[in-house]
């Protein structure tokens, strides 16, 4: 019973954290398809007021513009490629919440590959590569070792 | 011996890593601290580019202007984003008044009623040569501004030449002027 009752509370939680689109019923486009997505791609992009935001989680003014906007070039058909690269003519790749991968941006989307190849050299270097187990005695040490004992 | 040396190289690996982000963190931290580097910057597509088309309503007490008056200015052009409603415009009007005897002003309220941005100028004063209304805020968005007040510089022919995201100071007429002597 008590079980039940986190898992519900996880699950709304979960839900409250995606339902994030603080579009009005009035901004929302009437074919529920092109709706989703143009919440799809306003989740991509930036608010350039409150910066961390997407245009569909932001209140301001700008993002409210930004929302119809994305909502008209989806209603009239245009490609998510084609509203991108409007956006991005007027407000460059700053709004862009995903960096696009370039020269500039090499190291950022390389970052997770290098940690990953530099990690597994040392965990291999660490837990593969062990010293080699001990070589027997050869027959001069096992010697010397008897005259040191016979000495004691 | 060699099995060491190549231990020691590998652990000197994240020692050389945290180096190197150490160097980058203080970098990008004194860039800040210096106004060098500013992370919420909006760096501008359109520099260096032609104006963009747009459309803007009739703003009394000015004469309106569209994109090809303003790609047939002979002398380099300040275009200055205001709004009744900013605080910030408030405060760039005195620098705009004594600006506008050097180089001539084109405004457009963004996001205001033409009344009261007529109100706004006749009590703070009209620097504007040239004035338009941008009420829905599309052009502020042909234009990519993210708030008022922005200025850009306009060369002749309709080339965007320089943006600043902020109410104009010292600084930013310094360099209004400096781009003036060399063009």
């Amino acid at each position: 019973m008590r079980l039940k009752m986190v898992l519900t509370m996880i699950m709304g939680l979960t839900f409250s954290f995606s339902a994030m689109a603080v579009s009005s019923p009035d901004e929302m486009l009437p074919d529920h398809h092109q709706e989703k997505r143009a919440e799809l791609i306003g989740s991509k992009l930036r608010c350039l007021v409150c910066q961390n935001e997407s245009i569909e989680e932001s209140n301001a003014e700008l993002a409210k513009d930004l929302r119809k906007i994305v909502r008209q070039h989806v209603a009239a058909g245009e490609s998510d490629h084609q509203i991108m690269e409007w956006m991005v003519a007027r407000y460059g790749n700053f709004i862009r919440l995903k960096p696009p991968f370039n020269k500039l941006t090499l190291l950022l989307w390389g970052m997770p590959f290098l940690a990953l190849i530099f990690s597994g050299m040392f965990i291999w270097n660490l837990i593969i590569r062990r010293p080699s187990p001990q070589t027997p005695l050869d027959e001069k040490e096992k010697h010397r070792i008897a005259e040191l004992i016979k000495d004691e | 011996m060699k099995s060491i040396t190549r231990r020691r190289l590998l652990w000197s690996v994240p020692f050389a890593t945290a180096a190197v982000a150490g160097g980058g963190f203080w970098a990008m931290l004194s860039g800040l601290k210096s106004g060098k580097f500013d992370p919420h910057e909006i760096n501008t597509p359109l520099l260096n580019r032609p104006i963009p088309e747009f459309h803007l309503d009739v703003q009394p007490p000015g004469m309106v202007f569209n994109p090809i008056i303003l790609r047939q200015i002979n002398k380099p052009i300040l275009l200055n984003f205001f709004a009744s409603w900013c605080i910030p415009c408030l405060l760039e009007m005195e620098n705009l008044q004594k600006l506008s005897s050097q180089i001539d002003i084109w405004g457009i309220a963004y996001k205001d009623k033409p009344e009261n941005a007529e109100n706004f100028l006749q009590r703070n004063g009209n620097p504007y040569r040239y004035l338009g209304n941008d009420l829905k805020g599309s052009v502020g968005i042909e234009w990519g501004i993210s708030g008022v007040p922005e200025s850009f510089l306009i060369m002749p022919g309709g080339m965007i030449r320089w943006h600043y995201p902020n109410p104009l100071g010292e600084a930013a007429i310094h360099q209004i002027h400096s781009l003036l002597r060399k063009s």
